[in-house]
């Protein structure tokens, strides 16, 4: 079984507050979850690459995609709209809370 | 028969005809859908004024007598986890309640541009974690075959609309079998394409190495048309690949090769399979036996590891991608105008994401950040990442066998709605026979095969990388041998 305490540290970094009971809930559901997960001890990786990408090996072009860096120009438009998405703005900024 | 009922082809053929038009089309499912999303709560949003103007716009073409594209003036739903612009998109998330799309998926302009028929945006688990529906910040879409059970999910809302034919095809996305299972439990054909093969640009994103979009269709052949329009290379989305890395069909022309294997793992067809889904598989499986094909037993010796790495994996990602919900830069904020609760930033992070997410996402961000977190790096994402690997590795080697596997899309047909809602581990091993896909890449279809009582059957049929022309040829034969009885 993790401990509470475990979850609450766990939370703080996911950044979202758990009221007592959550904590007591996730509690037991990480549990039995983790300890399901347990299985994958029994199998042997030790010369075993780790997958990050499913299907590379299998493309006739294996090359990375790259672009070039520069900047494209953005429509007026396209800007305030996005800016328009925040909840708070300020002169067409979006508007932050203080960091401390 | 009636407008909603009629595949691609056959609205197609009507229109050029001149049957009906787009807009008396696109009225007739508007108006199915006021009568009927009341029962079956497959739409999260109607789009009427977007549908009826691609509509005017189809039969101005027609009567200029220009030549139509096939999906031209066909009505389709779209999952709300796809953007389509200036139309909400909440991903079934009560923290993009409000969020407006400020520009179109690929996959959503390329539609456009052919002339189709967005009716509205579909329920779905909030950020396509769950399979039921019941996880959505909103409501729990019902199963058109019986409204006391789930669509399936994430892409419920889909399934529904189209299995109730609220729609004539639907867009979803497929983490871990979003699209397969929901189509297997509502009757219908659910394709979810290799990784790359269709730009993911403007699908909100949940576990990047994972997903997929792709669609739900009432034929297999509507598939293809369908995945034909919206695969290909976008300089958006750098996963995506060129169409010309799909590879044409093994054979065509309703008939396979005398020399077509057919691969049966055995590590599929084991306990925890509904004993009447087993049979109704058979059945199907007889039948390719009797048009020529080959049967093979195969062996995937790792699939008993493919729940927890799957798990592992796809809330590590999600861990990161939901990283941006974070009340500021758009959706929720719980920042009161009047009463200023907030002291710092922090705050508005931790109360943002406390009110916005549903259980199920807290759920999964918190085990997510937990096995990326310091001294469990190791331990459980990348070990998942290599048992990934073997996965891959076993399905490699089955494939120089067989050229295509059949499998149960799920162990059972569509379950109750409530009945798995309090037990999360539970509701993840009802994935068992559609993750391993994903966590391979690989193309999957699931078409319907019989049924349990009244409740549809799915077959699973996988095919190697790039192969979705295959499988769907297959899907078609199965599809004509079963209507020729």
């Amino acid at each position: 079984m993790i401990k509470q305490q475990e979850v609450k540290h766990i939370a703080k970094l996911a950044r979202i507050k758990l009221t007592a009971s959550e904590i007591k809930k996730f509690q037991k559901d990480l549990s039995s979850i983790l300890d399901y997960f347990e299985l994958l001890k029994e199998v042997d990786v030790s010369r075993v690459e780790p997958t990050f990408h499913s299907t590379e090996h299998f493309l006739k072009n294996k090359l990375n995609i790259m672009r070039e860096d520069k900047a494209e120009s953005q429509l007026v438009e396209d800007v305030a709209t996005l800016i328009k998405a925040a909840p708070e703005r300020k002169n067409g900024y979006v508007k932050v809370k203080s960091v401390f | 028969m009636e407008l909603h009922e009629l595949t691609i082809t056959q609205t197609h053929q009507g229109l050029l005809e001149k049957k009906f038009s787009a807009v008396e089309l696109t009225k007739a499912f508007l108006a199915r859908i006021e009568k009927e999303n009341k029962n079956i709560f497959a739409f999260l949003i109607i789009t009427p004024d977007l549908a009826l103007s691609q509509a005017e716009k189809v039969d101005n073409w027609i009567s200029q007598k220009k030549d139509i594209p096939l999906l031209a003036g066909i009505p389709l739903a779209v999952k709300d986890a796809i953007l389509v612009e200036k139309i909400k998109a909440t991903s079934g998330s009560k923290i993009l309640e409000n969020y407006i799309a400020p520009y179109d998926a690929t996959c959503i302009k390329k539609l456009k541009g052919l002339g189709a028929i967005i009716l509205g945006k579909t329920n779905m688990d909030e950020f396509a974690m769950g399979a039921s529906t019941e996880y959505s910040g909103f409501f729990t879409s019902k199963n058109p075959y019986n409204l006391n059970r789930v669509p399936g999910g994430s892409s419920g809302g889909s399934a529904a609309a189209v299995a109730a034919d609220l729609c004539c095809y639907a867009l979803g996305s497929d983490t871990g079998g979003s699209i397969r299972q929901p189509a297997s439990f509502c009757g219908i054909v659910g394709l979810k394409p290799t990784y790359g093969a269709v730009s993911r640009y403007g699908l909100v994103a949940f576990a990047s190495s994972l997903e997929q979009i792709g669609l739900l269709a009432k034929t297999a052949e509507d598939a293809q048309i369908v995945f034909e329009a919206i695969s290909g290379k976008d300089p958006f989305d750098s996963t995506s690949v060129k169409r010309s890395e799909v590879r044409p069909p093994l054979f065509s022309g309703g008939r396979t090769s005398d020399r077509f294997r057919i691969g049966l793992p055995k590590e599929y067809f084991v306990e925890g399979l509904d004993p009447e889904v087993e049979k109704i598989i058979k059945k199907a499986i007889k039948k390719f036996e009797e048009l020529g094909a080959r049967i093979e037993e195969i062996s995937l010796p790792r699939t008993k590891y493919a729940i927890p790495v799957y798990y592992l994996i796809c809330t590590s990602e999600a861990s990161a991608n939901l990283a941006r919900y974070d009340g500021i830069k758009y959706g929720l904020s719980t920042e009161n105008r009047k009463q200023k609760t907030e002291n710092n930033l922090l705050d508005v992070y931790l109360r943002a994401r406390a009110k916005g997410f549903g259980r199920e996402v807290k759920r999964r961000i918190i085990l997510g950040t937990y096995a990326l977190s310091a001294g469990y790096y190791d331990a459980f994402y990348l070990k998942a990442q290599k048992v990934r690997t073997l996965i891959i590795k076993d399905f490699a080697r089955a494939f120089e066998k067989v050229d295509v596997i059949f499998t149960p899309t799920t162990p059972s047909p569509a379950f109750k709605i409530g009945e798995k809602i309090t037990d999360p581990l539970s509701m993840y091993l009802s994935d068992v026979f559609t993750v391993s896909v994903n966590l391979a890449g690989l193309p999957a279809v699931s078409v319907p095969c019989g049924f349990v009582g009244n409740l549809p059957v799915g077959l699973q049929i996988i095919g190697r990388h790039f192969e979705e022309n295959s499988i769907l040829e297959i899907a078609k034969i199965y599809e004509s041998s079963r209507s020729s009885h």
